[in-house]
């Protein structure tokens, strides 16, 4: 590959100061890329934060500058859609330790500034992705957001600044989250991370000196997160036992549609995708566990909470499925906070969240409507 | 139950209009088995209440929190155990007890996690009923009792006598109650349980602990 890393210009802002991570280091620079969609009203009182997931990015609702393709949520988010930017400002950032612009293992290492962090990135958080956006927002002169809202990784994002941040956040809607990664989630991971560092071309992660990118480890990450996004019901919709260019299965060496679908998906992620980001960010994730620090379990993290909550899950999910989300609503009854939940009907899996599913839509919009009424919008 | 909820959607705003008349303006209410949440919609616009919804069917959680309305999707029997004591000045179970696997448990926390307790449920005990058991010797079949015995989902059907009996046994105080016929008129036995459960459709309770 010519070029692995189209160099693409992102619309970012620099915070000087830096960021004091979990870890006990600090970032003495903070760069953080994001994009804003419709208008903020001269209260600031509409503003709509979206959370990207694992290998999203900032480009939510418009043509991604990188890869050319739609945006991620352009089916939730837009002029008339349930996050409506007709009547909300809707920002997204790139989350930190991404590669889309904002700080993260492709920035330049704040003492060597002439390469990059690489493996030397300090391990982030879910909770420090949050502060980094919080600056942003902060910045962006709004005391308020409206709604927070994410699915996936992006939905543990949410449910961390209604927690670190209850003042601030008027309607959360985690969409197939959890609250804590489980060991089967963990492990899954592990895979993807094992083979990124079992590829030749990985050099300890300073690929990046050689001209080199891991992209077979990568992809192959990639193929086996793939799996997890997915239901077995939609790989056998999809493909069933399918050949690639061949009616019956003559040769051992023929190949089921499956798996070149899954090469595919692995090929095209690493052409977008860099290999150390993709290492700290499966890393933070495996560290969410909301629950951890309170010692009356997850109710502790939403003591007080005046945040109207949606919690979506999707019924064929099994990477987050429904049982976290409910654990989640139970939490939150348990501080008597105001809460809907609903699980959608689908057999697309954990993906479900980015796909076409009109009752989630539906729901959506319907909550963020009432919230916006009680919200005086 | 089809033609349950038929009957059910046509009296809706004076089954409904019975409850709310229990229940205090700007209260914390939680209505359990809300179906499409017009209840809790109704106390939010009319009444100010704070007031949130607990249903099954999925369908119907749906459409309620796409109304814009807080609704959960849960079950009675097992999730009120998830919320504090006192979190709420109401909790409604509108023609749900019956229906319910373990009634005891749900209204002890009912009126754990509520100050008050609002419930209605169909009055077994009604004479259409008594009577078809009495000339047929089957299982009644009527409007609100419209399944077969093998499949209706009401497994704990009771009279209004024996809900006055499971009051006092649980040592519940009963601050308000009326019978109603099925269109949720209510009906003038207000003095006589004896006479209310053979002639009412359905009984409402407000309870409180003693």
């Amino acid at each position: 590959m010519d070029q692995p890393f189209p160099e693409t210009l992102h619309e970012s802002i620099d915070f000087p100061d830096g960021l004091a991570l979990d870890c006990g280091r600090r970032l003495r620079s903070l760069t953080i890329a994001y994009r804003v969609y419709g208008l903020l009203n001269a209260a600031r009182s509409n503003a709509i934060l979206v959370c990207h997931a694992l290998t999203g990015d900032q480009y939510v609702a418009e043509t991604n500058p990188e890869t050319g393709k739609p945006g991620w949520w352009d089916r939730v988010v837009g002029p008339g859609q349930p996050v409506d930017t007709d009547k909300f400002a809707v920002i997204c950032a790139n989350v930190l330790g991404g590669c889309m612009g904002t700080t993260g293992p492709r920035s330049p290492h704040d003492d060597r500034p002439d390469e990059p962090w690489g493996t030397d990135f300090p391990p982030v958080t879910i909770n420090d992705m949050v502060r980094a956006q919080k600056r942003l927002i902060d910045h962006l002169g709004i005391s308020r957001l409206f709604a927070v809202v994410g699915g996936s990784m992006g939905g543990m994002q949410t449910l961390a600044w209604a927690a670190m941040y209850p003042d601030h956040v008027f309607a959360a809607v985690p969409v197939a989250a959890c609250a804590y990664h489980s060991a089967q989630n963990i492990a899954f991971h592990e895979i993807g991370r094992q083979a990124i560092a079992a590829d030749p071309a990985f050099h300890n992660g300073r690929y990046w000196a050689k001209g080199v990118t891991p992209e077979r480890g990568l992809a192959v990450a990639r193929m086996t997160a793939h799996i997890t996004y997915v239901s077995e019901a939609a790989l056998t919709r999809k493909f069933g036992r399918k050949l690639q260019d061949a009616a019956t299965l003559s040769e051992l060496g023929d190949r089921f549609e499956v798996e070149s679908y899954l090469q595919y998906q692995g090929s095209s992620f690493v052409r977008r995708f860099d290999a150390n980001s993709y290492l700290t960010m499966t890393r933070a994730m495996d560290l969410f566990d909301l629950a951890a620090p309170h010692e009356t379990g997850l109710a502790g993290a939403f003591a007080g909470s005046k945040t109207r909550f949606l919690l979506v899950s999707f019924s064929s999910d099994w990477l987050f499925p429904t049982a976290q989300s409910r654990a989640i609503a139970w939490a939150l009854n348990a501080v008597a906070a105001n809460v809907s939940f609903v699980e959608v009907k689908s057999d697309k899996g954990h993906d479900a969240f980015l796909l076409d599913e009109p009752d989630f839509h539906r729901t959506l919009a319907g909550f963020i409507a009432g919230c916006a009424e009680h919200a005086g919008l | 139950m089809p033609g349950y909820e038929q009957s059910m959607s046509k009296s809706m705003r004076v089954d409904l209009a019975l409850i709310a008349g229990m229940v205090k303006p700007h209260a914390r209410v939680l209505d359990i088995g809300c179906s499409d949440g017009t209840l809790i919609e109704h106390l939010f616009r009319n009444l100010g209440c704070d007031a949130r919804g607990l249903e099954l069917e999925m369908d119907a959680v749906t459409q309620a929190v796409s109304h814009g309305l807080p609704v959960m999707q849960g079950d009675a029997d097992t999730d009120l155990a998830t919320y504090p004591d006192g979190a709420f000045d109401y909790v409604v179970l509108s023609r749900t007890l019956q229906a319910v696997e373990r009634p005891r448990e749900v209204l002890r926390q009912m009126l754990r996690i509520g100050t008050h307790a609002i419930v209605s449920f169909p009055n077994f005990g009604h004479w259409t009923l008594r009577l078809q058991l009495l000339l047929n010797g089957r299982m009644p079949m009527t409007k609100t009792w419209s399944r077969m015995w093998y499949e209706t989902p009401n497994i704990h059907p009771c009279t209004i006598q024996d809900f006055f009996r499971l009051c006092a046994a649980e040592g519940y105080v009963v601050e308000d109650w009326l019978a109603a016929d099925e269109d949720g008129a209510r009906a003038p036995w207000r003095r006589f349980p004896a006479l209310a459960n053979l002639f009412g459709e359905q009984g409402l309770f407000l309870l409180k602990k003693a």
